[in-house]
């Protein structure tokens, strides 16, 4: 009895381990950092991680499918570029701005995945060409130069009056891309490609669209989360965005997510991705330089996935 | 122990898992004898093989080279014992060249660096002598025909001064012309005291070339005997000679109208005017060897190849499925011979499995799964495949062999087809699981489902088919009806004797 108890609590904690990192790690910043578990602070952290979220779970569903995205954060640049752009020389009101950027995101998504689905490249090299092609584009849209917009346009979607539109927009997406995930055909077909994607095949699914349409979904969360950094700085930048694909696959992985594709979870995946926020969060408040930061970060980053590697072992021996 | 013997193997026993793949296997070849290894898919040849290659360890049993008993725990040690295996596919590195490849264990000739004359000299003696000097040793592999790659690996064994070679079907992808000169080079080893150990499903080519033959069947010995002294049917008997027991159902299922015609089918290499039908309640048998096209020939029908030309007649309406969506949406269904490859998501849950080609039947307009409904639904048709599991939401690759091919079996139940395929539906399945799969077939046939089985065992070609067509190198080679299906008759149409 007790004996099973024992290994009912294991498994618990092992199937659950991204939520119990993300617990201690927060525990152990309140108790570093009398400023960290204050009002402002969680806002801040909130408002600086609403992006780089969307576009981990956008990496998520490319990752499910056993292919990598790489050019997640060109295409945020795009989104800022796009978005500052037509508000500032064209007079757009926010709101079409950020659809159409949304929609350039969409199309460098589509773009990636037709040639992942369509001419059989590797997601690497496929996302790796539109990832300097999205970033040169982003360049030449604002000609080198931030875009600085004049406050009461897109900032708007930073601060309304009682509430954060952002934290908002993000909550309300991971909860749809969770239910996604669980509940809709289309969620369980990209896993299932990710698992073995000739049986889908052969079981007479038409893999290749699916393929498209998750690098598509990963174009326009990136563009979104642009969008949401263009808005709190209220600046449209082309180097927006810079490194973020790396730290969208780390919250994956963090996330218990495998890169052969099959396995991965979104809420776990915010976790991940809140988990290097954490890091980075505490690491300013404690002062640390920036460049030990990234060697502090790499070996967090390092732990945490060892400690999925040890946590699948013995799922299987269960 | 006798030192006649360049090679004994004593009392081989192998298992895996609880299946005895060999059960005291002997072989013995001298030297200098070309010495075929023959039996069914299953018999325990490879296995027997691989044991002597180091690539399996036995469980029993002894070996004894040049009379002294030797331990053979790796590939290495085989090597050592100047023992070579040429498989089926090739083990050569395509982008490396010729020279390259003949020597891949020495490269550097003892040195430091490639030694790229003493390469090309080695490589150009052994073609030279092998008869195939028009080979360029600074080609790469990868650019020759399958029939050179095939020389490449002879030298390749020749540099390693083996003095035993073991051919594993190697005239499988050859053409005749080329067949000949294989048997050519390989009376010229022999000339030379090569031992030779022969595989092969051909038995026209085990009586040309071999001195003595080894039957294997069902993992166990049956006899080995002097080529010279046994009949083609003798050696065919040998090799079958095994008793149905009650491991069929009755089969009472009415044929009705024609579902399935094909005329005149052509699709790459291994599908050349293939013609036939499938009736309601129908089960027909497709026999033959392995690689005699009977696999590609569904594929193409089942949308997953092309087409070349020909006509699928489909319910009275001309078809060509582009893909296997237009097919599994007409009811054509095709169980794939390999589960782990084709058939299944081995790390994801039964119930995500069972449903993968029925996902319309649980979800609603909006794609959105109903899990309570499709729990209910899958416990229910796993209850009637009588499928063996703890619960729904555990990993396929959780289960038997014989459980996880009922989950991909019942991936076609549940997508209600009006047509199946089988391929090669009992492999690597116990014998109880194996009757319940043909009691499931039979229970199809009953509701009158046509089915087509492409099978390599004879046994469950005679003892389920209601009309079996055998396939040769790319076409029908015979077709039978019921009473007319024995495992001779099969064997002999498989192999063109």
């Amino acid at each position: 009895m007790d004996k099973s108890k024992g290994k009912r609590l294991e498994k618990i904690l092992i199937n659950n381990n991204t939520y119990f990192i993300f617990l201690i790690l927060f525990i152990a910043c309140s108790l570093l950092s009398d400023t960290f578990f204050s009002t402002m602070n969680i806002r801040n952290i909130a408002l600086q991680q609403s992006g780089p979220v969307l576009v981990a779970i956008g990496m998520l569903f490319v990752v499910l499918t056993g292919g990598i995205d790489l050019s997640v954060g060109s295409v945020m640049a795009i989104g800022a570029s796009i978005s500052a752009i037509l508000i500032r020389d064209y007079n757009f009101h926010f709101i079409p701005a950020v659809l159409i950027a949304l929609l350039a995101g969409m199309v460098f998504g589509t773009f990636t995945g037709m040639l992942v689905a369509y001419a059989n490249f590797q997601g690497f090299v496929a996302s790796l060409a539109t990832m300097t092609i999205a970033r040169g584009m982003a360049f030449m849209i604002t000609n080198g130069t931030p875009i600085k917009l004049e406050y009461g346009t897109i900032d708007k979607l930073v601060k309304a009056k009682y509430f954060f539109p952002i934290i908002i927009i993000t909550i309300m997406i991971v909860v749809l891309f969770a239910l996604i995930q669980r509940y809709t055909a289309w969620g369980r077909t990209v896993i299932a490609i990710g698992s073995n994607s000739t049986a889908v095949r052969l079981a007479g699914i038409r893999t290749k669209r699916y393929l498209m349409s998750v690098y598509a979904v990963a174009g326009v969360l990136a563009a979104l989360a642009g969008v949401f950094i263009a808005a709190r700085s209220s600046t449209g930048s082309a180097t927006v965005g810079e490194g973020q694909e790396l730290d969208a696959i780390a919250a994956c992985v963090i996330g218990g997510a495998s890169l052969a594709g099959g396995k991965g979870f979104v809420v776990k995946t915010v976790a991940g991705a809140l988990v290097l926020a954490l890091i980075g969060n505490i690491m300013n408040l404690m002062a640390v330089p920036s460049y030990p930061q990234d060697v502090i970060k790499g070996f967090i980053i390092i732990a945490a996935v060892l400690l999925q590697i040890f946590s699948s072992k013995s799922d299987k021996t269960v | 122990m006798h030192e006649e013997y360049k090679i004994e193997m004593r009392d081989i026993a192998k298992h895996f898992g609880g299946v005895k793949a060999l059960n005291n296997v002997s072989l013995k070849i001298k030297k200098g004898e070309i010495h075929a290894l023959i039996g069914e898919n299953g018999a325990g040849k490879s296995t027997l093989m691989k044991i002597l290659s180091g690539a399996y360890q036995k469980d029993g049993g002894q070996i004894f080279v040049n009379g002294k008993e030797v331990k053979i725990t790796s590939p290495k040690d085989s090597k050592d014992l100047r023992i070579a295996v040429i498989y089926q596919e090739f083990m050569l590195a395509p982008d490396l060249t010729v020279a390259e490849n003949i020597s891949i264990d020495n490269l550097a000739n003892s040195g430091a660096f490639i030694n790229w004359k003493w390469l090309k000299k080695i490589a150009s003696s052994h073609l030279t002598k092998l008869g195939f000097c028009d080979i360029d040793p600074g080609v790469r592999v990868g650019t020759l025909s399958i029939a050179y790659q095939q020389i490449v690996e002879i030298c390749k064994c020749l540099t390693r001064n083996a003095d035993v070679i073991v051919f594993d079907e190697p005239t499988a992808v050859l053409t005749f012309t080329e067949i000949e000169k294989l048997f050519a080079i390989i009376r010229k080893l022999k000339s030379e005291g090569v031992s030779i150990i022969y595989i092969s499903h051909r038995i026209d080519e085990i009586f040309e070339l071999s001195d003595n033959i080894t039957v294997l069947k069902d993992g166990g010995y049956v006899d080995t005997v002097p080529t010279s002294s046994i009949t083609k049917e003798m050696l065919v008997s040998m090799m079958v000679g095994r008793k149905i027991t009650q491991m069929f159902p009755e089969r009472n299922a009415k044929i009705g109208k024609e579902i399935l015609k094909v005329e005149k089918l052509n699709a790459g290499k291994l599908v050349q005017d293939v013609s036939f039908r499938v009736r309601e309640g129908e089960i027909l048998g497709f026999s033959g060897l392995v690689g005699a096209g009977r696999t590609e020939t569904m594929r193409a029908i089942f949308g997953a190849d092309k087409i070349d030309s020909g006509k699928v007649i489909y319910f009275g309406k001309e078809v060509r499925f582009k893909h296997p969506s237009e097919a599994i949406k007409n009811g054509f269904g095709f169980l794939s011979e390999d589960r782990k490859v084709e058939g299944l998501l081995l790390e994801q849950s039964i119930r995500m499995n069972t449903t993968l080609a029925s996902m319309h039947k649980v979800k609603n307009k909006l794609d959105i799964i109903n899990h309570k409904k499709e729990k209910k639904y899958v416990k229910e048709l796993l209850r009637s495949l009588n499928t063996k599991y703890s619960s729904t939401e555990n990993n396929v690759n959780s289960l038997s062999g014989g459980n996880q091919q009922k989950i991909a079996l019942s991936k076609w139940i549940s997508a209600d087809c009006k047509c199946i395929v089988f391929d090669e539906p009992t492999r690597g399945v116990d014998v109880g699981a194996k009757t319940e799969i043909y009691k499931i077939m039979n229970n199809l046939a009953e509701q009158g489902v046509g089915i087509i089985m492409i099978s390599s065992e004879m046994t469950e070609i005679s003892g389920m088919c209601d009309r079996v067509i055998v396939m040769r190198q790319g076409r029908i080679s015979g077709e039978l009806d019921k009473e007319l299906i024995t495992e001779n008759s099969l064997i002999k149409y498989a192999m063109g004797v």
